[in-house]
């Protein structure tokens, strides 16, 4: 392993441990249950990172299989008690709608244009639909559906198979918090892999991919699976969060956050959607306790600021900074070096 | 017996609208053969390869590829069975590193070590290796021509169109590539489209003429070459 490869992935890993370890041990409980928050945001960033960041599908409605998956856990916890197999429903019915979506859209080789306009009604349809489920004849087995109440006292993770035995809110901060670093490193691994440079290769020219000889719909529709299940499992971390979940997972505000999120951070980079989902997380809380500027006025404020004076976001353009910063001595001794050369023209 | 062809078109026809690109071509090219396609501007040169490759869906007749229909096949089905193509406007990954684009293509058939082999052969083949770590959307368009024939060589298919593969190439670089056609030619058929006549005469052997969807001539290049009719279509008079 070469230097460079060892410094980018032992930083994160180191202070992703360190995070992981230490902040139990630091912070009160009430602001571990704050970050608890802002880490499965991050888990739900990452999701539309990969999709949009490198798999370049445009997902207006990540929020979608956000909420799915945070419904299938609270209703099949409701029905079956023990934890285990309603966090592997969670993850496995929001990828498998993504798949059944996917196959749609991608076999059926629509723009992506209406990619992000089916995927935004389908997070519409979901709200519309849950929202309408209030009165008690919407049951699925013992669970009321409970329309736009949502769902309260969400039965909380247990240690597998053992129901007795549920987590307390630092071991579910610690769940969520070695979620985040499995995410992370796995989505860096399959973007190393053949799947995942195939994917970026679409992204880039799909035209090509495939006179390549690879199947661009299959990827496309495995990455977006893919990126599903990860959003399902932070669905998942987020009921057993508040114990509660409502409709507005479903919400359009939802989905535009997780794209601000992405956007604000770099597409296309990892740690960048991360940051955003994690400081903008912050910065909605703090608003929201202080009553002075409405926080979807700030996100829209944001929003426009980004994209006029950011528009890469801020990763990408503080790594430019720095890179530049580094090169600047040789790019001055080459223009010197053009203008001295016969010819050179200034 | 008669051999079947590598790849033979039945009364190809491709219809947008109202405008008929290509009308009832039959077509065909023997395995390892080199043909060149010449004709004006909108004679239905470019479509034909779409529908060749499976980028276009013909309205009626069909191709077919060593005797099996192919026609509605995907373009990823038919790139496996072994028609590969340089597209008019080079197709390349430009936000991707000149070694990384033939990274992509060496490793849909190969395995590991043969990958990196196959890559580094086609990086000297086609004089790549100082520009292999640029990012191919910053080169110059010859070199961006090179990398995406780069491209379709490393998929080792077993006939390669080019479409005007010569387009915006200095003199130079245009006498390399003929070379290189000539070098390709030992081991894939290939099928040309050129306007560039010089080019034509470096490379022909046997020319198909296409004029407003339909071939006109067909032959050997001195023949096709000194035809009345096709001097005529190029100079924008038409046959009557
Ligand atoms: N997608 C399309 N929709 C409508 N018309 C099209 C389409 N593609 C091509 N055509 C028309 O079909 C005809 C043939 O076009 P084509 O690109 O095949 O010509 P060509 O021989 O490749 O020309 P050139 O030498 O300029 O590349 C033209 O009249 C063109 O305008
Ligand atoms: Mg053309």
């Amino acid at each position: 392993m070469s230097v460079g490869r060892v410094v980018s992935y032992g930083v994160p890993a180191v202070i992703g441990l360190a995070l992981l370890i230490g902040l139990p041990q630091l912070l009160d409980l009430f602001v571990l249950l704050q970050v608890t928050l802002y880490v499965v945001m991050a888990i739900l960033a990452l999701s539309l990172a990969f999709v949009w960041g490198y798999g370049g599908i445009l997902c207006l409605g990540q929020s979608a299989f956000f909420g799915l998956g945070a419904y299938a856990y609270a209703i099949t916890a409701f029905n079956i008690g023990e934890s285990s197999l309603p966090v592997v429903i969670a993850i496995l019915l929001p990828t498998l709608f993504a798949a059944a979506l996917g196959y749609l859209m991608f076999y059926g080789r629509i723009s992506e244009v209406y990619v992000g306009v089916i995927t935004l009604t389908v997070t519409l349809i979901l709200f519309n639909a849950v929202n309408s489920t209030a009165s008690p004849e919407y049951r699925i087995g013992s669970a009321l559906i409970g329309g736009y109440n949502g769902l309260p006292n969400v039965p909380s993770l247990n240690f597998p198979f053992d129901p007795d035995n549920t987590l307390q809110p630092d071991d579910v901060y610690m769940v969520a918090m070695a979620t985040l670093l499995i995410v992370y490193f796995g989505i860096r691994w399959i973007l190393r892999t053949r799947f995942g440079r195939v994917l970026v290769a679409i992204r880039e020219n799909e035209r090509r991919v495939e006179f390549i000889g690879f199947d661009a719909r299959l990827h496309k529709l495995a990455a977006f699976a893919l990126g599903a299940g990860i959003a399902g499992a932070a669905g998942c971390l987020f009921v057993n969060w508040g114990s509660y979940v409502s409709p507005t997972i479903f919400s359009m505000i939802q989905s535009a956050q997780i794209i601000i999120w992405v956007m604000v951070g770099g597409v296309g980079t990892l740690i960048g959607p991360i940051l955003g989902a994690v400081a903008l997380s912050w910065l909605t809380a703090e608003v929201g306790t202080q009553h002075v500027i409405n926080a979807d006025i700030l996100f829209g404020g944001i929003l426009i600021v980004f994209v006029l004076l950011v528009p890469r976001g801020l990763v990408p353009m503080l790594t430019e900074h720095v890179w530049s910063r580094v090169m600047q001595p040789r790019r001055k001794v080459a223009v010197a070096a053009k203008l001295a050369a016969p010819g050179g023209r200034a | 017996m008669t051999t079947v062809p590598l790849i033979e078109t039945r009364q190809l026809t491709m219809n947008f609208g109202g405008v008929q690109a290509v009308q009832n071509v039959d077509f065909s090219v023997a395995e390892g053969e080199l043909r060149c396609l010449i004709g004006p501007n909108g004679a239905g040169k470019s479509t034909f390869f779409k529908m060749l490759t499976g980028q276009l869906v013909p309205t009626a007749g069909e191709v077919r590829f060593r005797g099996r229909p192919i026609s509605g096949r995907q373009p990823h089905e038919i790139a496996r069975l072994g028609i590969g193509i340089k597209t008019q406007v080079p197709s390349v990954f430009d936000g991707l590193t000149a070694h990384e684009n033939l990274w992509l293509a060496a490793s849909r058939g190969k395995r590991g070590r043969a990958i990196d082999r196959a890559v580094d052969e086609a990086i000297e083949r086609l004089m790549l290796r100082p520009i292999a770590d640029r990012l191919v959307g910053q080169l110059a368009h010859g070199q961006r021509q090179w990398v995406e024939l780069g491209l379709v060589l490393l998929t080792e298919p077993v006939v390669i169109l080019l479409d005007e593969p010569a387009a915006g190439m200095t003199d130079d670089e245009t006498t390399r590539t003929a070379e290189l056609i000539h070098d390709i030619n030992r081991t894939h058929a290939l099928i040309v489209v050129e306007h560039d006549m010089a080019f034509i005469r470096k490379i022909a052997r046997a020319i198909t003429v296409f004029d407003r969807g339909k071939i006109l001539v067909e032959g050997p290049a001195h023949r096709v070459l000194s035809d009345r009719r096709v001097r005529d279509v190029y100079l924008g008079k038409r046959a009557a």
